[in-house]
């Protein structure tokens, strides 16, 4: 499974929202689109998709333009992995991730036995199978993030999006989130994901694209496009970037809070 | 699955407790009648019985009772379900039937069939006719709001209810004092007395185009309160599921309250109540709402006609009974799971 998007705009209203971006996305990739708030990430999310009709460019999932999809057939192709939020009202792990195959089974029916086999699956291979008759809105926000990821397995479509997964876990659920992203995407699925750290897209990603302003502005991988003066293009933040392990990490120290720290160090010497 | 089998049990038992209170319901009244006598009333219509009761107490049974209770139950499941569909498509614990303004279209379609002295037939016709005008008006305008469409639902609905609850007041402002406006005031208090069968004849049919398509269409619910973008990603057309379900919800509340009056709080208690004992999946909390709006309704109804020599309307009883019970909830402590 593939995404190739081409010359992608969209504008709400005068306000440019996207301008000609361009990407693509393989089997077995993870991509992580990196770019400050407000940057057209979500928008851009969004097309893909197919939750906006009015962009300009090209979207086409495993070589098919997504303008001549319907909402099914969308959904054998794509999955959604949203950002957690209290769901108006509160369902069981089990039912929350069974969600996830309503696609695969008329309007006027409910998921059956094969359904339910794909959920305990799921659950088994994510860890979280123990979870699956408590309330979703009363486990940890790691195991939430696992449930929602559980919701797009059992969906059965390749490619999946992920707005922010690991925004509001803890450092631990971000490890155990992200690696499982990250074997889901050696199995072959194809990835996408939008993040805010710069340390773990590099530790994590195949393919990064940097955005700002609505455009692209470096695609690559992490190796090729990582460096002090992309993260200052892009935040506004003067870094040292430090290379570990033989360029298997690199980590952004912030250059103004370091120095100030070594000034002060230097003054409580004197 | 321990949880959906014990859901199942329990919505059987609702089906049972319905029975019972059916069977209860028959045997009450000024007319007392002995469980006996109405089980076997009930039977000789399917089996040849000897007949061991008076003419006279077949009539009160069959003519008098059947339709008030048929009807109580009707009203009781159709209210409910629609409540609790509503819930869902509109991702708010706190909508209920009226929220489209069915009510307030059908309250003023009754006081202006009182206010032309129509017939009690043209009275259930005439607000069956404005129920459904006013959430076609509502449905109409919100497509014209711009962005989310589930707001602008609720926006119109507000904003069309109160105009038609205004035309209301001014037909009560300007009825005869002396016979049209307590007939209209008792019509929006809600009562079932002086049910017909020809009433359910006239709402059989719409509950039953309203209420099967509820019925199938309830997995898709589910999806539904994860909001309209997860719900397409999911492959659910959100729009279409709900405009189906408006409409066929409309249908249930215009029928419902073309025959009872204005009944609140059936609507938003059963749901919530159904809620507590089987959980948000619709795949249970359906049935069991249905079940439960109507036995509830059915043992008000009871209150109703026995508890004083004047009836008391169920628009009043529903709140005195369902406001207290409702805080109780609320406040209660500890979740289902």
């Amino acid at each position: 499974m593939s995404i190739e998007v081409s010359n992608l705009s969209f504008s709400y209203g005068e306000n440019q929202v996207l301008d000609h971006v361009n990407f693509t996305a393989q089997d077995n990739q993870l991509l992580s689109v990196l770019g400050p708030n407000g940057v057209g990430k979500t928008t851009l999310f969004r097309c893909i998709l197919g939750l906006l009709n009015g962009y300009k460019g090209q979207i086409l999932l495993d070589g098919i333009d997504i303008k001549g999809l319907g909402i099914e057939e969308m959904a054998k192709l794509i999955a959604y992995i949203p950002q957690f939020h209290y769901p108006s009202f509160n369902y069981s792990v089990f039912d929350m991730v069974l969600m996830g195959t309503s696609v695969q089974v008329s309007a006027i029916s409910s998921p059956g036995r094969k359904q339910k086999k794909l959920v305990e699956t799921a659950l088994k291979r994510l860890g979280i199978y123990h979870l699956k008759n408590r309330g979703f809105t009363r486990i940890s926000g790691g195991e939430r993030q696992l449930v929602l990821l559980a919701r797009a397995l059992v969906q059965e479509s390749k490619i999946l999006v992920m707005d922010e997964p690991t925004s509001n876990l803890d450092f631990g659920n971000q490890v155990r989130v992200l690696t499982e992203i990250k074997s889901l995407a050696k199995e072959g699925y194809t990835v996408i994901q939008s993040t805010h750290n710069p340390d773990q897209t590099f530790l994590f990603s195949d393919k990064v694209m940097a955005m700002k302003d609505g455009r692209v502005l470096a695609w690559g991988t992490p190796g090729e496009i990582f460096t002090a003066d992309l993260i200052y293009n892009l935040y506004g933040v003067e870094v040292e970037m430090e290379s570990f392990y033989h360029d298997q990490a690199r980590v952004c120290i912030p250059k103004s809070i370091v120095e100030k720290d070594h000034v002060s160090d230097l003054l409580s010497i004197c | 699955m321990e949880h959906s089998e014990g859901n199942t049990l329990i919505v059987i038992g609702l089906g049972i407790l319905l029975v019972i209170t059916i069977i209860i319901s028959f045997r009450l009244g000024r007319y007392p009648i002995p469980t006996k006598e109405v089980l076997g009333i009930s039977l000789s219509k399917i089996y040849p019985i000897e007949q061991f009761w008076t003419d006279q107490v077949e009539m009160v049974l069959i003519n008098i009772r059947l339709p008030r209770i048929i009807l109580a139950c009707l009203v009781g499941c159709c209210l409910s379900a629609t409540g609790v569909v509503y819930q869902g498509v509109f991702q708010n614990p706190m909508a209920s039937p009226g929220i489209l303004g069915a009510s307030a279209g059908a309250a003023f379609g009754a006081a202006l069939a009182i206010l032309n002295y129509g017939s009690s037939f043209m009275v259930t016709i005439s607000a069956f006719f404005f129920s459904l005008l006013t959430v076609s008006l509502v449905y109409l305008i919100s497509k014209k709001v711009k962005g989310k469409s589930i707001l602008g639902l609720i926006l119109s609905g507000i904003i069309v209810s109160s105009l038609f609850s205004a035309a209301t007041s001014f037909i009560k402002l300007v009825a005869d004092p002396t016979d049209q406006l307590p007939a209209i005031t008792y019509w929006l208090m809600g009562s079932l007395a002086g049910a017909k069968i020809g009433d359910i004849k006239f709402v059989i049919i719409p509950m039953t185009i309203g209420l099967v398509p509820l019925l199938l269409l309830r997995w898709r619910m589910n999806v539904l309160t994860m909001g309209d973008d997860e719900a397409r990603t999911m492959g659910v057309n959100a729009n279409q599921v709900r405009f189906i379900v408006i409409f066929c919800s409309t249908l249930t509340t215009a029928a419902s309250v073309s025959v009872s009056g204005m009944i609140g709080w059936v609507g938003l208690v059963i749901p919530h109540l159904a809620r507590k004992l089987v959980g948000n999946n619709y795949n249970h909390l359906m049935p069991a709402s249905i079940l439960f709006g109507a036995i509830f309704l059915l043992l008000v109804d009871n209150v109703s006609r026995n508890l004083f020599t004047t009836e008391i309307p169920l628009g009043i009883l529903t709140a005195f009974i369902g406001a207290p019970f409702f805080i109780y909830l609320i406040t209660r402590e500890g979740e289902t799971y």
